[in-house]
């Protein structure tokens, strides 16, 4: 039993570090109907700044430099790329956020170096047994998983808030419902998606921290995109408490998966069993879970 | 001769319904036909084929195949690497459990159990529509994956899932040299290609699109939105799965999973829609671009005697592939095959505009 709760409690942490990235995802399709691939190299640019400023000068600031670089590129993105795309089809907004995926991939290791950089946080890494008294040897918990999930919990707190008592986040929610509609009642459209591509960037600098002080700052923090996909259908695109949901079920599925399936069928399962589980929920329901209801009109 | 369809009657339902209807397009199709098939051997080096046109070729088949699916029927899949994947190993377990087989029996054997595996993966598309669609049929691409280097039976054996492909005879003839190899991908992309320009314009065809373009009203007309779907699924697999096998068997010659990874499924991807969607002139468009770019941009520094670390040269690579990919889809949304449309219009008023 306590072998279990292990896994489960390690799971829930995975799977919230799932979400943070998931939710950078939900946020752009929200406001921008772009299903944008390109957040998992945006993870990893945030990082490889985040990481490289941190080495002159001290964390606070480098965290405010990375926050603007971010909020540059929004800046950069808007202006070269969705600006010219306004009113194209998804497949194709999705295509060009796989060329943004490419030129960051390609301009953040060429500006910040492709070594493996380290992120010190200062969390405390040694591995906490707890309720010892309950279960025979205790369970075993990472304490730094715990402050992830607190961060994260405090992202998505702030989030709510943001989208649904601020002028900026009604705007957000307008734009996300009906572009004409809402630029005819006067909501500019060009900065909405600015302010968003940068909340999402945020987002990902927030989550690039978290992974880069588990893993190193490295190339392969891109792939975090791919176990992030899984969540979000699952989840359904257009929903902030869907991310968090589904990056949970996602984690722990994956865990239980890994340590009880794995073995019968020969491991390293984790690459597709995200996917099918994820697929597994879109036939009962096909816009997932707390995604949006469409309504077909002929 | 100007490029006019003037004077060109048509007196006959068959020329009514001719696949190239304007004769300026049949000459030029005998013309490509004849170059590729006369010309380019004559003249072309053997890096030249085996660098660029064996792939290109077996590329555009590919592409042909998923542009049936993501094009004609708007299903997106981001699994076709996983189902060349399927294609490869089936053809290379034939070859290998079955001696004496003929090769063509072999390629033919293996599209037809991508099919079977295709339609599997496609039943998901009968609930799930669009985005949804595309990032579940990456669990296809993960799951193949997985399933060719874990499950060995499928590699004969062999470590970490890298088979080689045995030496092949069509009619006791074997093709070695990459002319040899050019002329055999060639003959079977032509068959190809225009079996599937005769498919989309057929009732099949008209009931994809029909679906494509929107797919509730498609089935109030009495379109059967399974039969349509499913029928697509297996087209395109089954043309995936022989392009697949060719990749293994006659471009790569010993191949492993990695070389079908989801990286290759983008790749085919972005052909189709840099290409053109919903166009077989699009899909050979779009592989011409994906294959050649890639070895350009690889060759520029050296032409201008830059020097640049290899690593340097890599960011670079992804850098400009990355801004052209976003200028050709902000420049042309509809993709290359829309520029020769385009440009078709202008030359039937070409010179006299009046």
């Amino acid at each position: 039993m306590g072998a279990f709760i292990e896994v489960v409690l390690g799971g829930l942490m995975a799977g919230v570090l799932y979400s943070l990235v998931a939710l950078g995802f939900v946020l752009i399709y929200k406001a921008s109907g772009v299903f944008n691939f390109a957040q998992g190299a945006m993870v990893l640019l945030a990082a490889l700044a985040f990481a490289r400023f941190s080495e002159v000068m001290p964390m606070p600031v480098a965290f405010v430099f990375a926050t603007l670089l971010m909020v540059g590129a929004a800046f950069a993105i808007e202006r070269l790329v969705l600006r010219h795309l306004v009113n194209q089809e998804g497949i194709i907004l999705f295509l060009a956020t796989f060329g943004i995926t490419y030129f960051i991939e390609g301009l953040g290791p060429q500006l910040f170096g492709d070594n493996i950089y380290r992120i010190d946080l200062g969390m405390p890494k040694e591995p906490k047994i707890i309720l010892e008294s309950m279960f025979d040897g205790g369970i075993l918990i990472n304490l730094e998983d715990f402050i992830a999930a607190g961060v994260a919990a405090l992202l998505v707190t702030f989030l709510a808030i943001f989208f649904q008592k601020t002028a900026t986040g009604q705007a957000l929610r307008a734009v996300a419902d009906d572009h004409q509609a809402a630029q005819s009642v006067g909501i500019p459209l060009n900065r909405i998606w600015v302010i968003v591509w940068s909340v999402s960037g945020f987002v990902a600098l927030v989550a690039g921290m978290i992974w880069g002080s588990k893993l190193g700052v490295q190339f392969a923090l891109v792939l975090i995109a791919l176990k992030a996909i899984p969540v979000v259908i699952l989840g359904g695109f257009t929903s902030v408490p869907g991310a968090i949901v589904g990056g949970l079920i996602i984690g722990v599925g994956e865990k239980i998966a890994e340590v009880y399936l794995g073995p019968i069928i020969g491991g390293g399962i984790e690459n597709w069993f995200a996917y099918v589980l994820a697929l597994a929920f879109l036939m009962f329901r096909p816009e997932g879970l707390f995604g949006e209801r469409h309504i077909d009109r002929v | 001769m100007f490029y006019r369809e003037n004077g060109q009657f048509k007196t006959r339902y068959a020329a009514d319904q001719a696949l190239f209807p304007i004769a300026q397009d049949r000459v030029f199709i005998v013309l490509l036909l004849l170059v590729a098939f006369v010309g380019i051997p004559l003249l072309a080096d053997e890096y030249l084929f085996r660098a660029i046109l064996i792939p290109f070729l077996i590329l555009s088949l590919a592409a042909v195949g998923l542009n049936i699916l993501v094009g004609y029927c708007g299903q997106i899949s981001l699994g076709t690497g996983g189902f060349m994947m399927v294609g490869a190993y089936a053809a290379y377990n034939l070859a290998v459990r079955v001696p004496g087989l003929n090769i063509l029996v072999v390629f033919i054997l293996a599209g037809l159990i991508t099919t079977v595996v295709g339609m599997i993966f496609g039943i998901p598309s009968l609930r799930i529509k669009g985005l949804y669609l595309a990032v579940a049929t990456l669990a296809a691409q993960f799951f193949l994956d997985w399933l060719f280097s874990r499950v060995t039976w499928f590699t004969n054996d062999s470590p970490s899932g890298s088979v080689s492909a045995p030496t092949v005879e069509v009619f006791g003839f074997r093709w070695d040299s990459p002319v040899e190899k050019y002329f055999f991908v060639l003959s079977v992309v032509v068959l190809f290609a225009l079996i599937a320009r005769n498919l989309v314009r057929s009732h099949i065809g008209r009931s994809w699109m029909a679906t494509r373009d929107m797919d509730v009203a498609a089935e109030i007309i009495g379109i059967r939105p399974v039969y349509a779907k499913l029928s697509a699924f297996a087209v395109s697999s089954f043309i995936v799965g022989i392009a697949g096998a060719l990749w293994g068997f006659v471009h790569l010659g010993s191949w492993e999973p990695l070389a079908f990874d989801v990286n290759r499924s983008f790749s085919m991807l972005f052909m189709v829609i840099i290409g053109g969607l919903g166009s077989i002139l699009g899909s050979f468009l779009g592989a011409a671009f994906i294959v050649i770019l890639p070895l350009l941009l690889n060759q520029v520094p050296h032409w201008l005697g830059l020097p640049i670390s290899t690593a340097t040269a890599a960011h670079f690579e992804a850098i400009i592939f990355g801004a052209l990919i976003i200028f050709f889809l902000i420049v042309e949304p509809h993709g290359l095959a829309r520029l020769w449309a385009i440009a078709k219009e202008k030359l039937r008023l070409w010179p006299f505009p009046h």
